[in-house]
């Protein structure tokens, strides 16, 4: 398993398109893919689940990712969450 | 561990605040147990439960007036002294002087309801275990069918909110999708609802998200339910057996209560609501005393 801790750095957090794009990405690895905030904790690839958390700018969440394609699915996810995720500055 | 505000229970129980400082709406709550302080008003302090909401009602007030003002003085200033987080008079009863000198001395809130004592103190216990009660998050389905709630867990893309919104359309209930927050609050009972930001909404893949709320009514949601039944959906795998006679029960640990538990194997076309419509329906059967899987085991023995 792969646990990693993540801040949000863009301004306008993990919202509907971004939590969108999010969700499919998770989806497209046979890994189980949780995030955790503040004890609650969501299925990377359900919609309504990571948009529960309300995960704003600044929001810390724990990404954990087990499975046979852990290791590919934990950097794409971070990398993504990392971003700007298709903000426009 | 969970706590509640005191201004969280100021306006549940909608409390008149007699005395009070402003901080002490931040003043939290860890226990369900409260006190009714007989004992410590008469001087016997010996375990007395700081942790716990104090009660003052017809008796103690009673007993209060019949001692002396340097007395009841004494009395209260020890027994505030202990420093326990509020306490509640009921039946509108209005305060000693004496009571409130030593509240502002300690610094202990002082509040007020127009209820009666024991009913107050009861609705005040079931408020804190639903509050204070040990819970869990869990991915999955709860709907109520036939009166029964029913968690389905299974993978994501398994159908889980296909059949929540078929079992709507049959007239059962939804209470959450995707995200069930159970909560233990009895040693016999799992309470659950949704998350309140995403409450009553669905996401079907395909059309996105949906407000069953909004599109089906009123009638087709429900804010919490108890869990009684736990129904597995797994796709259907040929090396596994699954169960044809039902006749040994199967449970799912949930924060330490077992709650009965199927696991129903899924395979395209396979109407999965009227399974769970079944499963309900037979779970209820069962619970009334009824268990068909015995019956016709019992049957098949009279031949031996």
């Amino acid at each position: 398993m792969i646990a990693k801790e993540i801040v949000i750095q863009n301004t306008a957090g993990l919202q509907s398109k971004s939590a969108a794009i999010f969700i499919q990405k998770a989806s497209k690895y046979k890994s189980s893919i949780w995030i955790t905030k503040n004890e609650r904790k969501a299925n990377a690839k359900s919609l309504l689940g990571v948009l529960s958390l309300g995960i704003g700018k600044g929001a810390a969440i724990n990404l954990s990712v087990e499975g046979d394609d852990e290791a590919e699915a934990a950097a794409e996810l971070e990398e993504y969450l990392l971003s700007d995720m298709g903000e426009i500055k | 561990m969970f706590t509640v505000k005191l201004s969280e229970l100021i306006k549940e129980f909608r409390l008149e605040k007699l005395r009070m400082d402003e901080s002490d709406n931040d003043i939290v709550i860890t226990t369900s147990d409260v006190n009714r302080p007989g004992l410590q008003l008469s001087g016997y302090m010996e375990y007395f439960g700081t942790d716990r909401i104090q009660i003052i009602g017809k008796v103690e007030t009673t007993y209060l007036t019949s001692l002396s003002p340097q007395d009841r003085y004494k009395r209260l200033d020890e027994y505030f002294r202990t420093g326990f987080p509020c306490l509640v008079l009921a039946r509108n009863i209005e305060p000693f002087e004496e009571m409130i000198s030593v509240s502002e001395k300690y610094g202990v809130p002082l509040l007020r309801t127009d209820d009666i004592t024991s009913r107050f103190m009861s609705g005040l216990i079931r408020y804190l275990n639903v509050m204070l009660a040990p819970r869990i998050s869990e991915h999955g389905v709860l709907v109520e069918v036939y009166g029964e709630g029913i968690l389905m867990l299974g993978e994501s893309g398994v159908g889980k909110s296909e059949t929540a919104l078929e079992l709507v359309k049959r007239g059962h209930r939804l209470i959450a999708d995707d995200i069930v927050e159970i909560r233990r609050v009895s040693d016999s009972t799992l309470l659950a609802a949704a998350p309140e930001n995403i409450r009553h909404f669905i996401e079907i893949r395909g059309i996105g998200i949906v407000d069953v709320k909004n599109l089906y009514g009123m009638g087709a949601v429900k804010i919490q339910e108890n869990i009684n039944l736990v129904i597995k959906l797994e796709l259907w795998d040929n090396k596994k057996t699954y169960d044809r006679l039902g006749l040994d029960d199967q449970f799912t640990d949930i924060l330490g209560i077992s709650v009965p538990s199927l696991v129903i194997p899924v395979r395209p076309g396979r109407n999965l609501a009227i399974i769970v419509e079944v499963a309900a329906m037979n779970n209820r059967q069962k619970k009334m005393g009824y268990n068909a899987a015995k019956v016709i085991s019992e049957r098949f023995m009279k031949y031996d």
